[in-house]
Order: structure tokens, then sequence, then C-alpha cells
């Protein structure tokens, strides 16, 4: 039997059980490992010197005083804090500390202080990054080195260090050099590494990685033509909404400004996406992203569907997850339009309303042709919910306020030449093709302020081209 | 003063930080094969037929091909078709 014991002086256990550890080097093979000074315990002539904490990092010691009992160098049981009886039974000694209570709780390891893990991991483990390491010269700022090799998109980027890729690579249990996919438009290879890479550059926490690796994999299915949302001259870009107990977990807001600013997980997610493809798979402006004008929503589009009424029905559950799933969807939003209709009161005139709002996605004479996500704001939703309207009457309603006469619509009709075919003049005609309306709620209360996502005319091609969902793996 | 060098991991593919070379344009057409590269868009074609009887007019020779949908890259034997028949070609991008 071998005993080995971790302490550290800033502890007033460890000071405790100084005699104990005094006598038991005197009676069994002790070694004593000292975090803070290996001067420490006096009483036993000092200790081993773990300031470094390799050894507490590689026991994963939590607490300390520490205990272990060892046999053939393999541990067999270890005891945290003082616990007399048990101190007892692992050493097989008797008459330990009378002095001392019969239980007194340690304190934390330096180990296991904040961000301390990951530096350990970093400089004792197995966690080995292989990107390019980039040397920032010692008079650069190496934010203006970042600007410089183009990693940017405009903004600042965290420097994506060792350390902080390390911390990233925390937030999953998915090895770095796992492939998840090609990214487009130059179909590079992208690991896990070069995600976590992304991540810290966007300025993620550990905690976003599952919903940013559940983002990631969802654009890269092919129905979701993520080559082509690049590449296009329209407005588009990928659009996240987050839903499930995961948004409450690392806190997306889904309440005031919900699409807007402020927020780290819906800042920094969806901009993790961004800049991923725009550094690892090469979508540059200008380039292959050949956007005519662009959106702002293609630094960063990520919010969470506000779920908290437990009879709405939510996005994700609508499309097919399971009650209580977390998911990604990804749409090919462009940016936000407001739809303002304070004087509405009925769910009929909320229905209208809205609808007129819808009927300019993508061109008022467009028929079939850019799909939407309608944002409904709370003020309306109540309006709803007090009439006992839930998702499908909404739906049903906006469908029925949404289908205009073909003679408006066909190209050069009220002077416009856009439009559908002429052969439809006699039609009813739907706005959208069918699934390509999503509802979902967000926002703050106070006024009857709804927001239009106006889609991606290419979602015309609706066989082609297809709003994806993908599960949060936590 | 740092004490140790400051490392930054490169978020790219780190594909070759060497710039390929574009070719040159060709400076002599009446040669040249010439391929006509619709990408499925609407009004592609319309933009394309003219090009065509223009090229044709001046006594080119002219071969037109096709993308199956332009939500998608072309596919590689398509391009390696154009590689194979063509000198230069013209692509009807846009709407």
């Amino acid at each position: 039997m071998e005993l080995l014991v971790i302490v550290k002086r800033d502890c007033k256990t460890c000071q405790s059980v100084a005699p104990v550890l005094s006598m038991l080097k005197h009676t069994a093979p002790t070694t004593i490992y000292s975090q803070d000074d290996p001067s420490f315990p006096e009483t036993t002539g000092g200790a081993r010197d773990d300031r470094t904490l390799e050894e507490s990092w590689r026991r994963s010691i939590e607490i300390v005083p520490t205990l272990i009992r060892l046999e053939d160098g393999i541990e067999i049981e270890r005891i945290e804090g003082w616990d007399r009886e048990a101190w007892q039974r692992v050493t097989g000694q008797s008459g330990l500390g009378p002095e001392l209570p019969a239980f007194k709780p340690g304190c934390g390891s330096c180990s296991v202080e904040p961000g301390m893990p990951e530096r350990l991991a970093l400089q004792f483990g197995h966690t080995h990054l292989v990107s390019r390491a980039i040397e920032v010269g010692e008079m650069e700022d190496p934010m203006e080195v970042a600007y410089e090799r183009g990693w940017s998109d405009g903004l600042p980027i965290v420097p994506p260090t060792d350390l902080r890729i390390t911390r990233m690579l925390a937030g999953t249990a998915r090895k770095p050099d796992e492939i998840i996919g090609l990214i487009p438009p130059n179909l590079a290879e992208c690991t896990i590494e070069k995600v976590a890479i992304s991540a810290v550059m966007a300025g993620c926490r550990s905690e976003y990685m599952p919903v940013v690796l559940a983002a990631i994999e969802a654009v890269l299915r092919p129905e979701f033509s993520m080559h082509g949302l690049l590449a296009t001259l329209g407005f588009a870009g990928p659009v996240v909404i987050v839903n499930g107990p995961v948004t409450k977990r690392i806190g997306l807001n889904s309440k005031g400004n919900a699409l807007g600013q402020g927020n780290r997980a819906n800042a920094s997610i969806g901009r993790a996406l961004q800049l991923l493809i725009r550094n690892l798979g090469g979508g540059i402006p200008q380039e292959v992203d050949r956007s005519i004008l662009g959106n702002p929503g293609k630094y960063t589009f990520c919010f969470a569907e506000d779920e908290e009424d437990p009879d709405w029905v939510p996005l994700n559950v609508a499309r097919g997850a399971r009650a209580g799933a977390s998911t990604v969807t990804l749409f090919h939003g462009d940016g936000v339009q407001g739809c303002v209709a304070w004087h509405s009161r009925t769910p009929e005139e909320v229905s209208r309303s809205l609808a007129m709002g819808l009927l300019a996605v993508c061109h008022p004479k467009s028929c079939q042709w850019s799909h939407a996500v309608l944002v409904l704001c709370p003020d309306h939703y109540e309006i709803y919910r007090q009439n006992g309207w839930g998702r499908p009457e909404i739906e049903a309603a906006l469908w029925e306020a949404l289908k205009r006469p073909g003679r408006d619509l066909i190209q050069g009709a009220q002077g416009v030449l856009e439009g559908i075919d002429p052969s439809r003049v006699d039609e009813t005609v739907d706005k959208f093709n069918e699934g390509g309306l999503l509802v979902v709620r967000a926002g703050g209360k106070g006024a009857g302020q709804s927001a239009i996502i106006g889609g991606w005319p290419a979602q015309r091609n609706k066989d082609e081209i297809k709003i994806v969902s993908e599960e949060v793996k936590l | 003063m740092r004490n140790q060098p400051y490392v930054m991991r490169d978020p790219t593919a780190e594909l070759t930080d060497v710039l390929r070379e574009r070719l040159s344009p060709s400076k002599q057409l009446s040669d040249a094969v010439i391929g006509l590269l619709s990408i499925s868009k609407e009004r592609s074609d319309e933009f394309l037929d003219s090009v065509e009887r223009n090229l044709v007019a001046e006594g080119h020779n002219v071969v037109r091909f096709r993308k199956p949908t332009y939500t998608r890259p072309a596919p590689e034997p398509l391009a390696q078709d154009i590689v194979e028949q063509c000198d230069v070609v013209v692509v009807g991008l846009a709407d």
C-alpha cells in the first residue's frame, strides 16, 4: 500500500491535518504534494512541489486535502476533506487526529479554479491543435493582424489563441480532428477545431458550441444549398432560429430586441457560422459572394423562439421535432421588414393586416417565389390567444388572407412588368408555396409590431432548396 | 513586451498563399471554340441566344452548355466537357 495526499497551505483543513500527515509518513509510504508551497507542511519536512498543478490535474483533484490509497500504483480509494473514520479505514491506522473534529470539509483545489482546467489540459493533456500557427510580432496588435490576413467580417475578432480554442473545445465531446463536412464555396474540410477557432473569433462561450455545430451541420445539408446562398446576387444569408431548452441554458434572447443587438449568444452564434464560411470556405463578398447589396444579417442572424406559453406549438415541433427537443432551423433570409399594426383588435383583423405586410416579400406582385418568416410579436399573439387561436388557426387565416386574384398580378398589371405568367389571369394565386411561411414567436411587449424576414428567391425551386432543421446534440 | 510569442491559429483552409495566376484573355478568337454556358436561370438563354447569333455571324465556332440548376455548382463532368471542347467560355450569369 502507498498513500498519496494533495494539500495546499492556503487551506485551514490542510493545516489541521498536518500532524496526521506527519504520523502517516512514519507508518506507511506516503507522498505529499503541495499545490502552493512545497515547504508546507513543515511537520513532514515539506512536500513535493506541485505548483505547476500537473499532478493535481492528472489525478483530477477537486478538493484539498485529498487522500488516495494506491496498490501497485493503481488508485483504490480516495477521500476528500478530513473524515477521521474514512481516513482510518483507508490508511489502516487508528487514533488519527484525536484533537480534530470527526469531519471537516476541505477547500477547492487550485487545479479547478475558473479557467484553470483548460489551461492545464493545454499544458499537460492530449489536446494537440493542428491548425497553422500564426506568430504575431512583438510590436503587432493581434486584432490588426487578423484584419490584415482577411479573417474579419469587418468587426474586430477575438484572437484565436491556443488557450481560447482549448476552452471552446471543452464545449463539445467531439474530437478536434473530426471532420463534419466540406464548407462551401471551396469545399474545405471542416474539423471541430476549425469550428472552435471560428467560435472563438466570433465571441462565443464554450457552451454555445453544440448550437454552433448544429447550425453548421444544418447548412451543410445539400437541400439547404449553402453554396448557392453564398453565391447569390440576392440579399439573403443564413438565419438561425433556435428552439428548445438549450435557448435558456445558454441565454439566447427571444424577448425584447430579439432580432437586434445586445445579446452575446444571439450575436456570436450567427457570426461563428458566417466567419467559418468566410475563412474556411473562402466565401468573400465581391468574390464568390456575389450579393448586390447583402443585408446586415450577414454579419450574424440568430434568435430564439419564445416558448413560454405552453399552448403555443413551437416552430421545431410544428416541423416534426419531438416536444422538448432543442433544434436549430436554418432559413435563407433577407433583412427585417416591420409590420406595424396597432389598430387591429380581432384575430381576423390582425391576420389580414400581417398578410398585407407579407405580400411585399420579394416583390408585391411575386407569388410562390420567396418564402418568409413571420416573427409574431407578443401584442399580436395576445389577440390571437385571447380568442383561443393557436398556430393552426393563425396559419390558416394568414394563408387565406394571402390569396389574390391573378388578374392583379400578371405581368403588366397595375403598370408593372414584374408579375406572374399572363396565363394565370383567372386563377386565385397563393403568395407562398406550401410550407414556405414560418410563424415564430419572439419579441417584447408594448405595441403590435411584428417582423417579416423575407426569403431568398431561389426558394421557389422548392424541390431543390429547403428550410432545414437539425437537433442540437447536448 | 511579451515573454512568450503570441500565437494565433489559422482559421482558413490553409490553402497555398501563392495566388493562382489567371490565364490572359485570348487575343485571337478566329480559330477559337467559344462555349456559351447557361446557368439555367430565367432569361439566361435569351442573353446567350443573342450572343450566339452575333458570334456565329462573325464566323466563330460556338458550343452551348447548360448547368442542371443555378442553385448548385456545375457538375464536374460538365466542367470537364467545357475544358475539353472550348478555348474560351461565356457564362450567362444573371437574370
